[in-house]
């Protein structure tokens, strides 16, 4: 079982970065033990920024760094990242095209029980909306690791939300990442489209239909803006059902983009399986999962109901 | 009158021809900054169009950023780009000229219009001329009003925590904003005092229509180490057109035909 953290793979690839790279910062708001990047801020303290408990401010500060030809990383637990600072992410890094990475750490419901100021079930869709905002969430951590690479190659904005306990490894060592979505298993009845978190359980949910005589595909689509429209529409087009899953809103996310992407170039059944809109049942990220069904055999039960 | 004075007034006129062929614009905010900006782009700063992408030019935004047709204004007149563009498209259909800041207009550093924002901009541009050793200075002006968004005071407590010398912050403090006076809005003074207590050195100057005054401040800012500067100038909105001073009216008023002519006679007879 792997316990590496996908925020400890982003902080390790940004280290080796950063010996040859002087332009690389990392900016914090009183979040670097919580986004794991203590160990760069003391390796290369002249590379590291902390602001302190002010979000809206690591935004800007960002940009202006970035403006003057840093490389920018902005970590800093998603819930406040893509809200409270929602504003600077669409003035200064969205529409100035600065070259920020926004890090949104324990995304999603990570923070269980801690309730709803700390989850972040709408960041996706808000994101997504920023003109030219990138949108990433991987499943595992061979695969963050590829996307960071790729991202310190370019020099525009995105925003990538990463699980604040170690994800189930997916993918081998060195997998080769390109064009913003995986086929992790061709399929002719169902095709589940997923993304971070739910990745690992649909591929599983995949397995045991299998079991039960039912074909399912699954798509990894880690970067959900832009989706990778050729790849899921190929994977979508012998199925009868496509089901997304998601740990975010039922609105606004992944689910409905690709309803969207559906219901123009092959319309067909799309169920969209998600967080509730509304409170989320007090527990742990595994215990509300269990709850609201988003494991695999609970996917499973979804995709069978939806084939009826 | 001194030449510099003359130009303040020269871009004055500039501004209300650009206003009003457009019917658009932040009239009383732009004749308040407009000395400011002069002075800045003209006196203090190391910038020019042949430097415009020179590292080690100094870095200007506009958080005040609904006064961008003062900044185009001198930025025109500055051969950053032709003034004529300006004038004949400024926030007309497909026009580069919107009515805010943005960095498609050759010489703006920083797209603006969301008040609040340019400050912490600033800190981060300052912030990178410490990494990197360099020597450029960055400059930031906001308006009074604006001084009541919270993110000011976060980028007022970094820019001292990292004792960024190399920024300097102007307030043009005219006094008024859309609702009528700011004391009465939400009061924001006494900002020099709440720059010191947040660790800046704060420089008034009593008239911030007055280039001397504003070319002394900011030299004052230059030999300030250790801490960043604030500039509280002390302006009159709509400065130099009689019937638009201190009046709040005038935030975006639209002049009449006979409004405009009046308002470019008594600009004229300032310079001429």
């Amino acid at each position: 079982m792997n316990k590496v953290t996908n925020r400890q793979v982003i902080c390790d690839t940004l280290l080796a970065a950063a010996k040859e790279d002087k332009d690389i910062i990392v900016a914090c708001s009183d979040s670097r033990g919580s986004g794991s990047m203590t160990a760069f801020f003391e390796q290369y303290p002249a590379q590291s920024v902390e602001v302190g408990i002010a979000e809206q401010d690591l935004v800007s500060i960002s940009a202006g760094l970035a403006a003057c030809g840093k490389k920018v990383f902005a970590v800093s637990p998603a819930c406040f990242l893509s809200t409270r600072s929602y504003e600077q992410a669409k003035v200064d890094v969205a529409y100035a095209e600065t070259n920020v990475t926004l890090v949104g750490i324990s995304g999603g419901i990570s923070y269980g029980a801690l309730g709803m100021t700390h989850h972040s079930l709408q960041d996706i869709a808000a994101m997504a909306a920023l003109p030219g905002m990138r949108v990433y969430l991987p499943s595992d951590r061979f695969q963050t690791k590829a996307i960071v690479e790729e991202l310190l190659k370019d020099k525009k904005p995105a925003y990538i939300r990463v699980s604040r306990s170690a994800s189930e490894d997916i993918y081998e060592e060195n997998t080769h990442f390109a064009g913003g979505a995986k086929v992790l298993k061709a399929g002719k009845d169902v095709l589940f489209v997923a993304c971070g978190e739910l990745v690992a359980p649909c591929l599983h949910a995949a397995e045991r239909l299998e079991g039960e005589g039912i074909s399912a595909g699954v798509v990894d689509a880690y970067r959900v803006k832009p989706l990778n429209e050729e790849v899921i529409l190929k994977a979508a087009s012998g199925v009868k059902v496509v089901i997304t899953a998601e740990e975010h809103s039922p609105y606004g996310g992944l689910g409905s983009m690709v309803a969207q992407m559906i219901s123009a170039h092959c319309p067909k059944k799309v169920v969209g399986l998600s967080l509730p809109d509304g409170h989320i049942v007090t527990g742990t990220q595994a215990e509300a999962f269990q709850y609201y069904g988003l494991t695999a055999e609970g996917i499973a039960a979804k995709a069978k109901e939806a084939l009826q | 009158m001194d030449e510099l004075t003359k130009k303040s007034y020269r871009l004055r006129r500039i501004v209300i021809e650009a206003v009003y062929r457009s019917s658009s614009g932040h009239i009383g905010g732009d004749l308040s900054v407009v000395d400011i900006l002069n002075v800045l782009y003209n006196k203090v700063m190391n910038v020019s169009p042949e430097k415009a992408h020179d590292a080690d030019r100094d870095r200007f935004i506009l958080s005040k950023a609904h006064c961008a047709d003062c900044l185009y204004a001198v930025l025109g007149d500055k051969e950053y780009f032709g003034l004529d563009e300006y004038l004949n498209t400024f926030e007309r259909f497909q026009s580069r000229f919107i009515g805010h800041t943005n960095t498609a207009i050759p010489g703006v550093e920083m797209n603006g219009g969301s008040l609040g924002h340019g400050l912490a901009v600033g800190v981060g541009m300052a912030l990178a001329a410490k990494m990197d050793k360099r020597s450029y200075r960055t400059y930031v002006v906001l308006g009074d009003g604006e001084m009541a968004e919270g993110s000011n005071y976060e980028a007022m407590m970094a820019a001292a925590q990292y004792g960024l010398d190399n920024l300097c912050a102007t307030v043009d403090c005219n006094g008024l904003q859309i609702s009528g006076t700011t004391k009465e809005v939400m009061n924001s003074a006494p900002l020099g005092e709440k720059f010191k207590a947040f660790g800046w050195n704060v420089v008034e100057v009593m008239d911030g229509n007055n280039c001397e005054e504003l070319i002394a401040a900011y030299e004052a800012a230059k030999s300030c180490k250790g801490k960043p500067t604030a500039v509280i100038a002390h302006t009159v909105k709509g400065k130099g057109v009689s019937f638009m001073e201190n009046n709040a009216k005038w935030h975006h008023g639209v002049m009449s035909a006979e409004q405009y002519e009046r308002a470019v006679r008594e600009l004229e007879a300032k310079y001429e």
